[in-house]
């Protein structure tokens, strides 16, 4: 019998051990202190007001152990007979109160230093969609090209659905992540197209919602280059746990080279959006688009999940007339998880993924949609 | 008196008896047992989401219908678990506790009571239709609920009136018999805490029930009618909505826990065998949180973008609650000082909840200091926070009321070897369970997801194998309650050394009809 019960513990104290032998940092127990002095100056409130529950708590169940240990009636203690004292109840009413004015005054003033955004060096707007993060940077000049680019999750369904070995950044990787310069005041300007999300990157100890109709503001000094991760917050829907935030803050002259780099590369895709596609370099990158950004909810092979996602094999949308295909990619379905793709994809992408909702899963449109057409598109509905 | 009309007053046979009751001792088991039945349900949609979330991945459920399983576990938990319990606990000791001979409005107590199955019946079939069932989370925020919501909604919105109709009436009938039916010499001061802290929630449910009408009735409107209340890109304001969730939410979480501290004031001073120490403080207390309750409602909103002076009112305003807060924990511990105490089941659970709630207060406390709940804010360590105050504090009081009751109710004392059984499983795991979750959200792991990220594996499986433990244990106590039940030791008209109170003066089993005429006032004595 004992070395049945023996062996049961072993079994289960050696599967604890392997599975957490593998982990990275698994067993951490704290806040991290961060990579700002905001998220320092957190981190140490934290911590203050920690200490103090725990010096309350260390005081309030010392005297209930010291009572349940000593005035128990197997021990043939007499019951007391008191039952009230003001000057008591008026002593634990004051303390507790003095030493809440003890935590809220540094409270007040990390509270009023987050709140002043002002005097910023640079300006990002985030705006949270059904799954995933879009990020624009402001420009002095509107005559330069505008960088801006959606973030979307980049591990894949079969690491999610354990098909392969999850690897080390599981969930908290995207495929484009914000980049931002070190030492200098980032302001961000959050709203959401869609419900409320909440953007949250905990070294920097930001939680702010981006809902729709409003623009919240917050900002950050990040001091140390890196890479930084963080998830949405807010219950957003389906895909809620999978779309994760991950920042790379840059020295500021590296963020400079890659800020030139991105409107480069607006410019080159201009110029390529001109040249033709052919049917199997838009069923190759539309295969890939899909999976990234369709898969979710459409399902491997279009089959969808209806009612709320509807099926692409042998959707009237998707082999209908190419104008309505056109259409329910670019403006998307309003009311519904279906986003508006023409922000979110260049006109390559845009034309890629409807020549292959057009032409995958068994349907056979037989059309190839070029980038041109796409352009041409959108520019009429402008 | 004759047989006859001795027949007359007893309860009717079979169905009907349930059915047509209108005896509050009658109506408190049925509201009991609902809750009971709520409460495994409710478990049992926990535990798929703690088998979820076992292992990093995905492995039972799709996403879509994990997030059903979040929002009716809540949902099914506060409204249908934790509620209908203490209007249980009302019905049959509120009037055993002033001595008086029912509630003061029977007819609507069967009615509050049955429109419930129905409620929780039609917002459990929702998961059975087209597009699935609530999928928002038991907060259900706009836009998500309304413009991106499933088609069953409506169902939704329609139960919720429902309970919360249900809820009012209970609480008009509390108010009533609490006001007008005392027996004679129970003047307001000399009443239980159990007592006060029902007459005083009562009042906070008829004043914020009908804000959580009106906001489902906006949701309504806006889902079927083409309002714009909460969609932005009508002109509505989607914080508006958490707003009046949280006017009512708030109050909401405080109606949940004041109750426990009306049922742990009753069974502390009992085992203590001594008065319960500054009863005047106690029910200035109560009713000084339930004022604040009013007050802080926005705490729960520290992430939305309010300006920086609201923010500040909000988190001053949350950290005085503390203070109420702190003198009932000091008022029991004062309790038990110096007292001869003796640890059955019930005490066994009044202690748990006063060291366990006071964890959860101490939490509470740091999520009150807005900067640092920018981090806490929607992650694991709320989840935590909450759970220490509603199972360990709210659920345990229940338990607690429960063993304490049990031979009153039945006649019978419960079997305490297995009370204890029980007890220390459920001690044990809620602790797996809940107190690792700390650790999860401090690391990062946001709340209602399905999957996570690996550095949160570890906490995750031992929290998982509490909950399974926790969730389990509380067979032993349907066990134990159909055991009493059916028969054991004969339960003594006292029962308890230490207890004190009119509803001891009355036989065990309690009779179906109680002080008839006003008990002796020499039996009235001050708490």
């Amino acid at each position: 019998m004992l070395s049945k019960a023996k062996l049961w513990l072993s079994l289960a104290l050696s599967t604890l051990l392997f599975w957490s032998a593998g982990l990275h940092a698994a067993w951490d127990l704290n806040m991290p202190r961060g990579v700002t002095q905001m998220s320092r100056d957190t981190y140490d409130l934290h911590m203050t007001i920690f200490w103090w529950v725990v010096a309350i708590g260390v005081v309030v169940f010392g005297a209930m152990l010291w009572s349940i240990i000593n005035h128990r009636k197997s021990k043939g203690v007499k019951p007391a007979t008191f039952h009230e004292s003001t000057k008591v109840e008026i002593v634990w009413t004051l303390i507790p109160f003095l030493i809440l004015i003890a935590m809220a005054i540094p409270a007040t003033r990390v509270l009023t230093a987050a709140y002043d955004t002002t005097e910023s060096e640079l300006d990002v707007q985030i705006i949270g969609y059904q799954w995933r993060w879009e990020y624009r940077y402001m420009r002095d000049n509107m005559d330069e090209e505008e960088v801006s680019f959606f973030s979307v999750l980049a591990t894949s369904r079969e690491e999610i659905n354990n098909g392969v070995e999850k690897t080390e950044n599981y969930l908290l990787e995207v495929d484009r992540p914000l980049v931002i310069p070190t030492n200098t005041k980032v302001r961000f300007l959050m709203t959401s197209a869609d419900v409320i999300h909440a953007w949250w990157v905990p070294d920097f100890a930001i939680k702010k919602d981006t809902i729709p109709g409003f623009i919240n503001e917050t900002w950050v000094i990040v001091e140390e280059p890196g890479i930084y991760r963080g998830q949405c917050a807010e219950l957003c829907g389906m895909e809620h746990g999978f779309m994760p935030i991950e920042v790379h803050a840059l020295a500021p002259a590296d963020f400079q080279a890659w800020y030139e780099e991105q409107q480069a590369g607006v410019r080159q895709i201009r110029e390529l959006a001109a040249a033709e596609m052919t049917m199997a370099d838009a069923m190759a990158q539309g295969e890939q688009i899909y999976n990234r950004n369709c898969v979710a909810c459409h399902q491997p092979g279009g089959v969808g999940m209806p009612p709320v996602f509807p099926a692409l094999v042998g959707s009237a949308k998707a082999i209908g007339d190419t104008a309505v295909t056109m259409d329910t990619l670019v403006n998307g379905v309003p009311g519904t998880a279906m986003a508006a793709y023409g922000r979110q994809l260049n006109p390559i992408e845009l034309a890629a993924i409807i020549t292959y909702v057009r032409n995958g899963f068994g349907n056979s449109a037989g059309d190839v949609v070029q980038p041109a057409d796409v352009n041409a598109y959108i520019q009429e509905g402008q | 008196m004759s047989a006859a009309h001795d027949h007359h007053h007893g309860p009717a046979k079979g169905l009907s008896r349930w059915l047509y009751t209108t005896n509050h001792k009658d109506i408190g088991s049925l509201y009991l047992w609902f809750s009971f039945a709520m409460f495994l349900l409710g478990g049992t949609f926990a535990l798929v989401i703690r088998a979820e979330l076992f292992q990093p991945g995905l492995q039972f459920v799709e996403p879509n219908f994990f997030n059903q399983m979040t929002t009716m576990h809540g949902l099914v938990m506060v409204f249908g678990a934790v509620m209908p319990a203490f209007v249980g606990l009302a019905n049959w000791m509120i009037p055993l506790m002033i001595g008086a001979p029912d509630m003061a409005l029977p007819r609507m107590n069967n009615w509050s009571f049955w429109i419930l199955p129905f409620a929780f019946a039609m917002m459990v079939s929702t998961m059975f239709m087209e597009g699935g069932g609530p999928n928002f989370g038991w907060t259900f925020y706009a836009p998500l609920s309304t413009t991106y919501a499933p088609p069953s909604t409506t169902f939704f919105i329609f139960a919720v009136h429902i309970m919360g109709a249900s809820s009012i009436m209970g609480s008009i009938n509390v108010i009533a018999t609490i006001l007008n039916m005392r027996a004679p010499g129970m003047t307001l001061m000399k009443m239980p805490l159990f007592v006060w802290t029902w007459l005083i929630t009562a009042y906070l449910l008829i004043a914020v029930m009908p804000v959580l009408a009106g906001v489902v009735t906006m949701m309504l409107f806006d889902i079927h009618f083409g309002t714009s209340f909460f969609n932005a890109a009508g002109g509505g304001d989607p914080v508006l909505f958490q707003h009046l969730f949280w006017f009512f939410g708030h109050p909401e979480v405080n109606i949940m826990i004041l109750h426990a501290f009306g049922v742990v004031s009753a069974i502390i001073p009992t085992f203590a065998r001594k008065r319960l120490f500054g009863y005047d403080s106690m029910v200035y207390a109560t009713a000084s949180i339930a004022f604040l309750s009013f007050i802080v409602w926005a705490h729960h909103m520290f992430t939305v973008g309010m300006p920086l002076a609201g923010q500040l009112f909000f988190m001053y305003a949350t950290m005085l609650i503390a203070v109420p807060t702190g003198v009932k924990v000091f008022n029991w511990v004062a309790t038990m000082f110096r007292g001869a105490m003796t640890f059955e089941t019930p005490m066994l659970f009044a202690i748990a909840f006063v060291v366990l709630f006071t964890i959860g207060g101490f939490t509470g406390v740091m999520l009150a200091i807005t900067p640092v709940d920018f981090q806490y804010h929607d992650t694991y360590f709320v989840v935590a926070h909450f759970h220490y105050v509603l199972v360990p504090g709210a659920v345990f009081s229940i338990m607690a009321a429960t063993y304490y009751w049990l031979p009153k109710w039945t006649g019978y004392m419960y079997d305490e070897t297995l009370g204890k059984l029980h007890f220390w499983l459920s001690f044990i795991g809620v602790n797996l369970l809940f107190f690792p979750q700390h650790f999860l959200g401090l690391a990062g792991m946001p709340r209602r997801i399905p999957d996570y990220a690996l550095q949160f594996a570890n906490f995750n499986w031992i929290s998982s194998v509490g909950g399974f433990l926790f969730g389990f244990s509380q067979l032993i106590l349907l066990f134990v309650v159909i055991k009493c039940v059916k028969g054991g030791k004969k339960a003594t008209d006292q029962v308890w050394e230490g207890a004190q109170g009119l509803e001891w003066t009355v036989p065990s089993p309690a009779p179906y009809h109680t002080f008839e005429t006003p008990p002796d006032p020499k039996l009235i004595h001050a708490q």
